[in-house]
């Protein structure tokens, strides 16, 4: 009983560890003077104003979402494709290709970032929106193949048989009844890849110019340089629009969520 | 029509052949062959452009390479202890506890995946700095102010928990298929409570173990944001010398040649982890 409980404490601190230390940001954005202190010293909205109308910020948290919404097109359309790919299609060495799909996994993003930046400088894509969308697919492709892949594998085929079995052309199959049973994979991969692009630093980093930097970049650069509050104010927003895409991830794709991880 | 009927076997859409689904690879191949197979194929030209394997015969002669190489060994190694020490325990508390208590321990160790890696370094940053909260504290009960940040202290904490999601996930999904009541016979055969638990559930649950650190020994093999913001130049590891070496020094050769040493070392970890699997397996039998 008694290790039982010391286990329990033991949990709470962690997950006090785990959980707190995020929401630090939260109170010095709101802080009253230019200073990471904890508590504040008075509070105010001027780092928010900041964040809204300095051209800078603005700028970089317009490239952010710009950059999300194009990666997550790109990843969600190519990932479907190649997990639906996985699913119909045998061949022999399948398994091979399977380990290449999943291989941008393993391999260091920073060596991925310094490959793409001699490819980009010669492509003269580095430093686009184009270059950032490409790079980030990179990434986000694997992870929405493996949610798709997992609500493929969750799915009864029987219903599929039996649609064809009263008529269904395999188009039709395919429209009426596959896309609607994966749509929570494919949902969830596309949260995925959203915000794994809307949270990048290492690939921005090599691949954005002043004209494209990110917000993560941006944020990266200041606190190495400036102590400026307003980075405390775009954590907070990060954190709030992040929290509420997983919510709505959740809802409507929870495996496909946990599926990611494990 | 007439083919659709006749389908008997999985997937009704066969009707289309197998054939044009294999076109639905080509986007995704492209995709992966432009920006990821291509660069990373030049790259290693590049870095074995110079005769003679000349790049990698300068890292092998650089001590501070060597020094680097080292400390992110180390740095990692410890990162993987603490996340063991940690992880282990909690990992085995989601397997003990009550349905709704096991979704809260789940969800708060989910949390940190979710939240910006940006957001959370820069938390630490605020926290662990040197008139931070952290220091205040410290300096309150007498023990501060400590060094907490531009250091490996501060490094290994930002890193450990950016990192113990990835080790406690894997050990959860080994325990929770434990039977315990392997547990129950082995008291019941006179073992006391600690031996049952280390000689028969310790051994079940080191397939996760394994799986959980030697991912978090990759992961930080390779980590970047966080050395970068929490550390110092003087103690850095080897994603920042390639961030240097490439930003500052424009040397590509040599920052691909880095780079391809820690590829290397990646993959040897996870051959040795496959291995040590294996055998893991093989002894349980």
């Amino acid at each position: 009983m008694i290790a039982r409980r010391l286990l329990l404490a033991g949990c709470v601190l962690i997950g006090a560890w785990l959980v707190v230390p995020t929401l630090v940001a939260v109170p010095v954005g709101f802080s009253g003077t230019r200073a990471f202190v904890l508590p504040p010293q008075g509070w105010s909205l001027q780092w928010y104003e900041n964040l809204f109308t300095d051209r800078r910020w603005w700028d970089a948290t317009r490239n952010s979402l710009v950059i999300a919404l194009l990666t997550t097109v790109v990843a969600t359309v190519t990932g479907t494709f190649t997990a639906l790919a996985l699913d119909r299609s045998e061949f022999p060495g399948k398994g091979v290709v399977v380990a290449l799909l999943f291989s941008p996994a393993i391999v260091p993003v920073i060596l991925l970032a310094i490959g793409l930046f001699y490819l980009f400088l010669r492509l003269r894509l580095a430093g686009t929106i184009g270059g950032l969308v490409l790079a980030h697919s990179v990434i986000g492709m694997p992870i929405v193949v493996r949610t798709v892949t997992a609500s493929l594998g969750e799915r009864d085929r029987r219903i599929e048989q039996a649609a064809a079995g009263l008529g269904a052309g395999p188009v039709a199959v395919f429209r009426d009844v596959t896309l609607p049973l994966v749509a929570p994979g494919v949902f969830a991969g596309a949260v995925f890849a959203f915000l794994g692009s809307f949270d990048e630093v290492v690939l921005s980093v090599f691949l954005t110019s002043p004209q494209t930097q990110t917000l993560p970049v941006l944020m990266f650069n200041a606190v190495t340089r400036e102590v400026d509050p307003t980075i405390a104010a775009a954590s907070t927003v990060v954190l709030v629009f992040t929290t509420l895409l997983i919510l709505i991830g959740m809802r409507l794709g929870r495996k496909g969520l946990v599926s990611r991880v494990i | 029509m007439a083919t659709a009927l006749t389908l008997p076997g999985p997937g009704a859409a066969r009707g289309l052949g197998s054939r044009a689904w294999l076109a639905l690879y080509v986007p995704g191949a492209a995709l992966l062959a432009l920006c990821f197979g291509y660069p990373l194929l030049n790259l290693l030209g590049l870095s074995l452009a110079t005769p003679g394997l000349g790049n990698y015969v300068q890292l092998w002669d650089s001590p501070v390479f060597g020094t680097v190489l080292l400390r992110t060994f180390t740095t990692s190694a410890v990162v993987c202890t603490v996340c063991l020490v940690l992880g282990y325990p909690y990992a085995y508390a989601m397997t003990v506890v009550s349905p709704r208590l096991r979704d809260l321990l789940l969800v708060i160790v989910l949390v940190p995946l979710w939240t910006s890696l940006m957001v959370r370094t820069f938390s630490w940053l605020v926290l662990l700095q040197d008139n931070g909260i952290v220091n205040a504290g410290l300096t309150g009960i007498g023990v501060g102010p400590l060094p907490l940040i531009r250091n490996s202290t501060g490094v290994t904490i930002g890193m450990a928990q950016v990192m113990l999601p990835f080790a406690v996930l894997p050990m959860y999904a080994i325990m929770q298929k434990i039977d315990r009541r392997l547990l129950q016979a082995a008291a019941s055969c006179g073992a006391r409570p600690t031996a049952a638990f280390l000689r028969i559930y310790v051994p079940l649950s080191l397939p996760g173990v394994l799986v959980g650190l030697s991912l978090v020994f990759v992961l930080s093999l390779g980590f970047f944001i966080t050395p970068q913001m929490l550390g110092s130049p003087s103690n850095a590891l080897l994603s920042q010398l390639i961030y240097t070496q490439i930003t500052q020094l424009g040397d590509g050769g040599t920052g691909a040649a880095m780079g391809f040493v820690l590829l290397l070392t990646t993959l040897l970890v996870l051959a040795a982890m496959v291995g040590l699997r294996r055998v893991a397996a093989r002894s349980a039998r």
